[in-house]
C-alpha cells in the first residue's frame, strides 16, 4: 500500500485564501456590521424583523490544524459550490436549500449518544467527544450518487480513533449513524421524503479503514450547517450520501443497520454503495462523473472504481460479488 | 387593443428564458449549470404543456373566444422549451456521444419516455399551421390529440427521474388529469345531449 505523506513545510491548497473568498470574507464582515444594526433594530421592532434575517453563518477559522495522509493532488472545488450544492434533504431537496435554510440547525449545545455493542456508552457533550483528537487536514474527492463530484479539503479525525476510545464489544460487527432529528428546526423533517432521522451504517472494517474520517471542518474553518456540522462522517470511497451530516447518535450492532436511502428505494441504494463505474444506478449510468464548477462545456470526467481509493480499500471487498452487495 | 395580445404573449413566453439567461450571465446557476439547464427547460415544457391544455376548458368556462388563437403559440412555445431541453441533454450532458444517447434511451425507462414524448411533439409542431388544418381536415383533430399522451409521458418522465421528493410532478400530474377528466366529461355530456 503506497500512502503518500506530504512534506509539512509545503503549503496546502487550502491554505492559500483564494481572491473570492477573501472577497466573501469582507462580504461578511460588511453583512455582519449591518446585521448588527439590524438586530440592534429589532430590539425596537422585533416583529418586523423576527425571522426575516437569517443569521450570518459563522466562519470560524480552526487553529493547529495538521497536514493529514491520503490527501489528492488535484485542486479543490471552490468553497462557494462546496457549501451551495448540498444534498440536505433536512433542510430543503432544492441543490441550494440547505445554504439557505440550515441557519436554524442549533449547532451548540450538541450532544452525541453512543450506544449498543459497547463497553462505555452514554451520551456525551461535543466538546468531550472531540477533545482527545488532533485535527487534520485531508483533501479527499467526493462522488455523488447522483454522477457529480468535488474534492474537498476536510477538517477532521479519523473515525477509527474515536471507535477505539469507546471500546466496542466482539459483538460489534457494524457502527449505525442517525442525524439529529428536530422537525421544529429542521424543517424537511416534517415531510415523509425519507425516513427521519437519516440513519446510515458501515461494517466495523471499513469504519475502521484509516481513510474514514470524522469531519468538523471545512477549508480550515468550522463546517458550515448545510455542511453537516457540527460533526459528520466522510468515507470517500462510497457515495456521498454514506457519508450521514450532523450525527447525533452512534450505535454499534451486531446486525446490519436499515439505512435512509435503502429503505426509500433499495432497488436503487445498496448498503454498500461503494463507488463503481461498472455498476450502474438501475435509472442512471455511473461511468462519469460531472465535476462541479467546470461550467457548461467542460467534459466530464471517468468514474475510478472506488472513487480512485481501491489502493486503500479493495481488499475490504475481496471475494464479494459487488454487483450483487452494490 | 386586441392586436396587442399576442405580440404581449410572445414576449411573456420568453420572459422564463430571459431570467435563466441573466443567471447564466450574472453567475447565478449553481455549481452544476448542466444540471440546472436540463431542469430549467425541463420544467418550462411542461409548464407550457399544460398552460396549452388550459386553453380549451378556459375558452369555454369564459366564454373567451379569441383564447383559442393563442394556443398554436403557446403550443410551439412548449415544443420550443423541449427542443431546448433535448440540445442541452445531447449536447452538454451527453457531449454529443451518439452510441450513449443511444443506450440510454433503450436502457433507461425515464428517458424512453421522455425521448418519446419529444419525437411525438415533432408532427404537432409541423402540422400547427393553417395549411396542415385544411389539408388534413378531421384527421388534424385526431393527431393534435396525441398531446394528452405527450403530457402524461412528459410528467411520467419527470416524475421517474426525481430521487424522492416527488412534489413537483405530482402537482403536473394532477393538474394534467383535471384538464383531461374536464374533458372526458364534457365530451359525454355532449353525446348525451
Amino acid at each position: 500500500m503506497l500512502i503518500k505523506i506530504k512534506n509539512n513545510n509545503e503549503i496546502c491548497p487550502s491554505e492559500i485564501t483564494d481572491q473570492e473568498t477573501f472577497k466573501q470574507r469582507r462580504e461578511f464582515i460588511k453583512q455582519s456590521g449591518q446585521f448588527a444594526l439590524a438586530a440592534a433594530g429589532s430590539l425596537a421592532a422585533p416583529d418586523l424583523l423576527a425571522g426575516a434575517l437569517p443569521a450570518p453563518a459563522p466562519r470560524a477559522k480552526i487553529e493547529g490544524i495538521k497536514k493529514g495522509p491520503f490527501s489528492t493532488e488535484q485542486k479543490p472545488t471552490k468553497y462557494k459550490d462546496i457549501t451551495s450544492y448540498c444534498n440536505y434533504y433536512e433542510f430543503g431537496t432544492g441543490k441550494r436549500d440547505p445554504s439557505v435554510n440550515a441557519h436554524t440547525l442549533k449547532t451548540s449545545p450538541w450532544q452525541v449518544a453512543i450506544e449498543g455493542e459497547v463497553e462505555k456508552p452514554g451520551t456525551y457533550n461535543l466538546e468531550d467527544i472531540l477533545k482527545p483528537h488532533d485535527l487534520e487536514e485531508r483533501i479527499y474527492r467526493f462522488r455523488c450518487v447522483e454522477a457529480w463530484s468535488m474534492v474537498v479539503p476536510w477538517v477532521g479525525f479519523p473515525l477509527a480513533d474515536l471507535i477505539k476510545r469507546f471500546k466496542p464489544t466482539s459483538k460489534a460487527k457494524y457502527v449505525e449513524f442517525q442525524t439529529l432529528y428536530d422537525p421544529e428546526n429542521m424543517p424537511g423533517q416534517r415531510r415523509r421524503i425519507l425516513s427521519w432521522p437519516y440513519t446510515e451504517g458501515l461494517r466495523m472494517d471499513e469504519a475502521m479503514n484509516p481513510l474514514t474520517m470524522m469531519v468538523v471542518g471545512l477549508y480550515g474553518e468550522v463546517l458550515p450547517n448545510q455542511n453537516g456540522a457540527p460533526l459528520r462522517l466522510i468515507v470517500p470511497w462510497k457515495y456521498g450520501f454514506k457519508s450521514i451530516k450532523s450525527i447525533a447518535k452512534i450505535r454499534f450492532t451486531e446486525h446490519q443497520p436499515s439505512t435512509a436511502w435503502n429503505q426509500s428505494a433499495p432497488r436503487e441504494y445498496g448498503f454498500y454503495s461503494n463507488v463503481n463505474p461498472t455498476v450502474s444506478h438501475p435509472r442512471w449510468s455511473q461511468a462519469k462523473e460531472r465535476v462541479l464548477g467546470s461550467g457548461f462545456f467542460a467534459k466530464k470526467a471517468e468514474t475510478k472504481i472506488y472513487n480512485g481509493y481501491a489502493d486503500e480499500v479493495a481488499s475490504l471487498y475481496t471475494g464479494m460479488d459487488l454487483r450483487k452487495f452494490f | 387593443m386586441r392586436w396587442l395580445i399576442k405580440p404581449v404573449l410572445f414576449t411573456l413566453c420568453l420572459v422564463p428564458l430571459g431570467l435563466f439567461t441573466l443567471d447564466v450571465v450574472s453567475g447565478e446557476l449553481s455549481a452544476d449549470p448542466v444540471k440546472d439547464a436540463t431542469l430549467f427547460t425541463g420544467e418550462w415544457t411542461l409548464r407550457f404543456l399544460l398552460i396549452t391544455l388550459c386553453i380549451t376548458p378556459l375558452r369555454r368556462l369564459l366564454e373567451w373566444i379569441w383564447l383559442i388563437k393563442l394556443r398554436r403559440m403557446l403550443g410551439l412555445y412548449a415544443f420550443f422549451y423541449a427542443c431546448l431541453h433535448f440540445i442541452v441533454w445531447f449536447w452538454l450532458d451527453r457531449e454529443l456521444q451518439f452510441v450513449d444517447v443511444f443506450e440510454d434511451i433503450v436502457k433507461r425507462p425515464y428517458i424512453t419516455v421522455g425521448f418519446s414524448a419529444f419525437v411525438m411533439l415533432i408532427p404537432l409542431a409541423i402540422t400547427s399551421n393553417k395549411y396542415s388544418i385544411r389539408r388534413l381536415k378531421k384527421r388534424w383533430q385526431k393527431l393534435h390529440k396525441l398531446v394528452y399522451l405527450i403530457g402524461g409521458l412528459g410528467i411520467l418522465h419527470f416524475l421517474w427521474l426525481v430521487k424522492s421528493d416527488v412534489l413537483e410532478p405530482v402537482i403536473y400530474g394532477v393538474l394534467l388529469i383535471i384538464l383531461l377528466t374536464v374533458r372526458a366529461w364534457w365530451e359525454r355530456q355532449a353525446k348525451t345531449t
